[in-house]
C-alpha cells in the first residue's frame, strides 16, 4: 500500500493539473469573449440598417456603410469556396484512397509548403495569373486568390477525416461488390461527412478575413458592383483603407465593419453546421 | 503442453478406477480362495467389501460426468472418458459376481464335500488372467494384449459348457450332492460373466485407443486392429 | 449434392512471405464447412481468397484455381466474384452513415439496380432471412445501423450480404464479438440459411463448428492438415496435429 505521504501527493499533482488545464482553457475562451465583447462595444454603436444597405460615401460627407463591401464579400468567398473546395477535397479524396505512393508524397508536400506561402505572395500570383491576362481587377481574381489558400488546408483535413475511417467499413463495402470509385464516394466519403465539414468550414474562416491577397486582385471598388468580371469591395479591404485613415467617422465604421465581418464568419459557419445536422440520424453522433 | 489442469485430472480418473480395479481383482481372488480353502471368514471379507466397490463406482462415474461437462473433453480424450465410465460398470459388476460365488461357496460349506468333475481353481485361474490382461491393456493402451483377450473368451465359454454338462451327469446319477453341484455350477456360470465382463473391458480400450467400436465381433478387420 | 466451391492448389502471398502452400478442398453445396486451426494458420488468409478479399491488401496476391459454381473467379472481374460471394466479417460493421434500410439495400442501390419497389421487397425477405426482420420493421429508416446492439448488428451484416443473393457465403469469426444467446441465434441462422446457399465459416471456438458444420477442416502454418465430416475430426481425426490441436495439447 502505498504511504499516506505518496498518496497526497498524487492528489495535489492531480489538483494542480487539472486546475492549470482549466486555468488555461479559461484564458482562451477570455480572449475570445474579449475580442468579440471589444469588437460589440465599438462597433455596434455605428452598426445600422444604412451600414449594410448603403455603399461608402465619399470623404467628408457622413453616414453611408460597407454594403457593397458585404455583397463582395460574400461574392469573393462563394467564387473561392466554388473553386477550393471541390479541388480540395478531390485532392484529399486521392491522398487518402489512392496515394500511398510517391505522387501522393509529392502532393502532401506542394500542400505544405503552399500553406505556408504568405498570403500577399498569392495574391500576387492570382494577380499574374488572372489580373494580368484579363487586364482588369476583378472579384473572380480574388476568389482565386482566395481559393489557392483554401485548397491546402481543406486537403489535408478531408485526407486526416478519411484516414479515421477504419478499414472495416471500405471492407464491408467491398465484399458486396461494390467497386472502390464508388466505395469512396457514397460511403467513406458519407461516413467522414461531418469532419470534412468542419476542415472546410475552418479554411473557410481563415480566408475570409485575409485581406493582403485582395489587394490586386479584387482591389476595391467604392461604388455598387455585381458582376464577378469587375473590381469589387471586400470587407477586410475596406476595414484596413478605413482603419489606417485619419477620420473619426471612418474609424467607427471599421470598427462596425469588423463586427459585420466576424459576425458573417460565425453565422456562415453555424448555419452550415446547422444544415448538415439536421440531416443526421437519431443514434448517429 | 495445454490443459495442464485438464490433464492432470485425466490421470486422477485412470488412477481412481484403477484403484476400483484392484478392489474386484481382489474380490473375485478370495472368493476362489474362500472355495478352495472352504474358508467362511474369506466369504465374509468379500461380502464386506462390496460396499466399497459399490462407493468407489459413484464416485468414478460422478467424477467422469463432471469431466465431461466441464472441460469438453475431444477426439481421444473423450473417447477416454467413455471408456472409463463403461469400465466401471463392468468392474462393479465383477464385484457382484465375486459376492454371487462368495454365496454359493458359503452354502456349499454348510454341505458335505463331494468330489465333483469340474476344475474350479483352474476355470479361476484362465478368468482371473483375463481380467488382468484386460486391465494391463488398459494401462498401457495395449489393443494387442486386449485382442487376446477378446480370444481367450471362447476358451471359457467352452469350460463353461463342460461343467455343465458334466455336472448335470454327475447330478443325475448321484442325487445326493445336488446341491454341491447346483452350487458349482452356478460359480461356473459367475466366472463365465467374469470373463464376459473382461471381454468388454478389453472392447472398451480398443474403443479408446482406436476409435473403433469392435463390440459384438464388429469392425475387427475395418479397425485394423 | 455437388461442390460449391472447388480449390486447386491455391497459394497465396503477403509479400515475399507465403501464407498458403497449395491448398485443395472441395465444398460441398447447401453444407456448412468449417475452418479452425491456431491463430496465424492462414485460415482468414484462405477464406479472404474465396471471394478476392486477400488482393485489396496491396502487397497481397494469390495463385491457383478457385471455381464456384463451376466458374473460374480470377476469369471474371472482382467485384463480380464478391456479388456471387458475400461475407460477414469477425466485427459487425454497418455502414455507419445509413439507416437500416439503406444498409441493408446498399449492396444493390450502389451496385445500381435500385427500383424502389424491387428494394422495399428485398430489404424485407433480407431482413426476415436474418432473423431480424421483427426487431427493426417499425424503424428501418429512422434508426442507423450503429444504433443496433452487437447481435443485431451482426444480423444486419448478414441481411445487408444476403441482399446481394450470393451463391456462397463466407464468415469470418462471425460470432466472436458477441454473447453466448446472440452467438446462439446466429447459429440457428446458420443452419436456415444452409438451405439455400453455401455457407463456409472460420471459427477459433471448436465447439461452435462442431454445432454448426456438417464438414471441418483443419488448416496448420497455411496447410490444410485434415479435411473430413465433423464427427470424425471431433471424435477420432486421423491425423496426430489434428489431435493434438482439438484435445488442447497445443494452440
Amino acid at each position: 500500500m502505498p504511504s499516506r505521504y505518496i498518496k497526497i501527493r498524487r492528489q495535489l499533482t492531480d489538483y494542480f493539473f487539472t486546475g492549470l488545464a482549466a486555468g488555461l482553457s479559461v484564458l482562451v475562451v477570455c480572449t475570445l469573449v474579449a475580442i468579440l465583447a471589444y469588437l460589440v462595444l465599438k462597433g455596434a454603436g455605428s452598426l445600422n440598417w444604412a451600414f449594410i444597405t448603403q455603399p461608402p460615401k465619399p470623404v467628408g460627407e457622413a453616414g453611408g456603410g460597407m454594403a457593397n463591401e458585404l455583397l463582395g464579400s460574400i461574392m469573393i468567398l462563394a467564387i473561392a469556396s466554388l473553386f477550393g473546395v471541390p479541388v480540395g477535397v478531390g485532392a484529399g479524396i486521392y491522398l487518402a484512397e489512392y496515394g500511398r505512393n510517391r505522387l501522393g508524397k509529392l502532393v502532401r508536400f506542394t500542400s505544405d509548403v503552399l500553406n505556408g506561402v504568405p498570403s500577399i505572395v498569392i495574391g500576387l500570383v492570382a494577380y499574374g495569373l488572372v489580373v494580368v491576362q484579363q487586364k482588369h481587377f476583378s472579384a473572380f481574381a480574388g476568389g482565386v486568390a482566395l481559393a489557392i489558400m483554401m485548397v491546402p488546408t481543406v486537403a489535408r483535413t478531408t485526407e486526416e477525416m478519411l484516414l479515421l475511417v477504419p478499414q472495416t467499413v471500405r471492407e464491408a463495402a467491398f465484399g458486396l461488390g461494390i467497386p472502390q470509385w464508388r466505395t469512396t464516394l457514397s460511403i467513406t466519403l458519407a461516413t467522414a461527412r461531418s469532419g470534412i465539414i468542419t476542415g472546410i468550414m475552418l479554411a473557410f474562416a481563415r480566408i475570409a478575413g485575409e485581406t493582403a491577397p485582395l489587394l490586386f486582385t479584387a482591389f476595391g471598388n467604392q461604388f455598387w458592383s455585381f458582376s464577378p468580371n469587375q473590381p469589387i469591395g471586400a470587407l477586410p479591404l475596406q476595414i484596413y483603407t478605413y482603419a489606417l485613415s485619419p477620420y473619426d467617422d471612418w474609424h467607427r465604421q471599421a470598427w462596425a465593419g469588423a463586427l459585420v465581418l466576424v459576425i458573417l464568419i460565425v453565422g456562415t459557419t453555424t448555419l452550415v453546421r446547422f444544415v448538415f445536422h439536421r440531416r443526421m440520424l437519431t443514434g448517429v453522433r | 503442453m495445454t490443459r495442464i489442469r485438464f490433464h492432470q485430472e485425466l490421470e486422477d480418473l485412470k488412477h481412481r478406477i484403477l484403484e476400483m480395479a484392484g478392489m474386484a481383482e481382489q474380490a473375485i481372488d478370495l472368493a476362489v480362495q474362500a472355495y478352495t480353502q472352504r474358508d467362511l471368514a474369506l466369504c465374509r471379507r468379500v461380502l464386506a467389501n462390496e460396499s466399497a466397490i459399490n462407493r468407489a463406482e459413484r464416485e468414478v462415474d460422478e467424477f467422469a460426468v463432471d469431466l465431461l461437462a466441464m472441460q469438453q473433453p475431444m477426439a481421444v480424450d473423450l473417447r477416454f472418458i467413455l471408456a472409463v465410465i463403461k469400465i466401471n460398470a463392468d468392474l462393479e459388476r465383477v464385484g457382484d459376481q465375486a459376492v454371487n460365488i462368495a454365496q454359493r461357496v458359503m452354502n456349499m460349506i454348510s454341505h458335505p464335500v463331494f468330489d465333483l468333475p469340474v476344475d474350479i481353481p483352474a476355470m479361476a485361474g484362465r478368468v482371473r488372467a483375463m481380467v488382468r490382461d484386460a486391465l494391463k491393456s488398459f494401462i498401457e493402451g495395449d489393443t494387442e494384449l486386449a485382442r487376446h483377450v477378446l480370444e481367450a473368451d471362447d476358451e471359457i465359454d467352452r469350460l463353461n459348457h463342460e461343467a455343465f454338462s458334466a455336472l448335470s451327469t454327475t447330478m443325475q446319477t448321484k442325487p445326493d450332492c445336488a446341491v454341491q453341484a447346483l452350487d458349482a455350477l452356478s460359480i461356473a456360470r459367475n466366472l463365465e460373466r467374469v470373463a464376459d465382463h473382461a471381454t468388454n473391458i478389453a472392447e472398451d480400450v480398443i474403443f479408446w485407443v482406436r476409435g473403433a467400436d469392435v463390440r459384438h465381433g464388429a469392425g475387427q478387420t475395418t479397425a485394423g486392429i | 449434392m455437388g461442390t460449391a466451391v472447388e480449390v486447386r492448389d491455391l497459394k497465396a502471398w503477403f509479400g515475399k512471405a507465403e501464407a498458403l502452400h497449395g491448398i485443395n478442398i472441395a465444398i460441398e453445396t447447401n453444407h456448412a464447412t468449417a475452418v479452425i486451426g491456431p491463430s496465424g494458420c492462414g485460415k482468414s488468409t484462405f477464406i479472404r481468397c474465396l471471394n478476392r478479399m486477400h488482393e485489396t491488401n496491396p502487397d497481397a496476391h494469390a495463385e491457383g484455381e478457385v471455381k464456384i459454381g463451376g466458374s473460374d473467379i480470377y476469369a471474371m472481374p472482382a467485384v463480380d466474384v464478391r456479388r456471387k460471394v458475400g461475407m460477414v466479417f469477425q466485427k459487425p460493421n454497418p455502414f455507419p452513415s445509413m439507416t437500416i434500410y439503406d444498409n441493408v439495400a446498399a449492396g444493390l442501390k450502389l451496385n445500381g439496380m435500385g427500383k424502389r419497389h424491387v428494394l422495399d421487397e428485398v430489404v424485407e425477405r433480407s431482413l426476415q432471412q436474418a432473423a431480424l426482420w421483427e426487431e427493426v420493421k417499425d424503424v428501418l429508416k429512422k434508426k442507423s445501423g450503429a444504433s443496433l446492439s452487437g447481435g443485431q448488428q451482426q444480423r444486419l451484416c448478414i441481411a445487408r450480404a444476403l441482399a446481394v443473393n450470393p451463391e456462397v457465403l463466407l464468415m469470418d469469426e462471425p460470432a466472436s464479438a458477441l454473447d453466448p444467446i446472440s452467438t446462439a441465434k446466429i447459429e440457428d441462422l446458420i443452419f436456415e440459411l444452409k438451405q439455400k446457399l453455401t455457407i463456409v465459416i472460420v471459427t477459433h471456438n471448436m465447439q461452435q463448428a462442431s454445432r454448426v458444420a456438417e464438414f471441418t477442416g483443419f488448416f496448420l502454418l497455411g496447410n490444410l492438415v485434415e479435411f473430413d465430416k465433423t464427427e470424425k475430426i471431433f471424435t477420432n481425426p486421423s491425423d496426430k496435429r489434428t489431435e493434438d490441436y482439438i484435445t488442447g495439447r497445443f494452440g
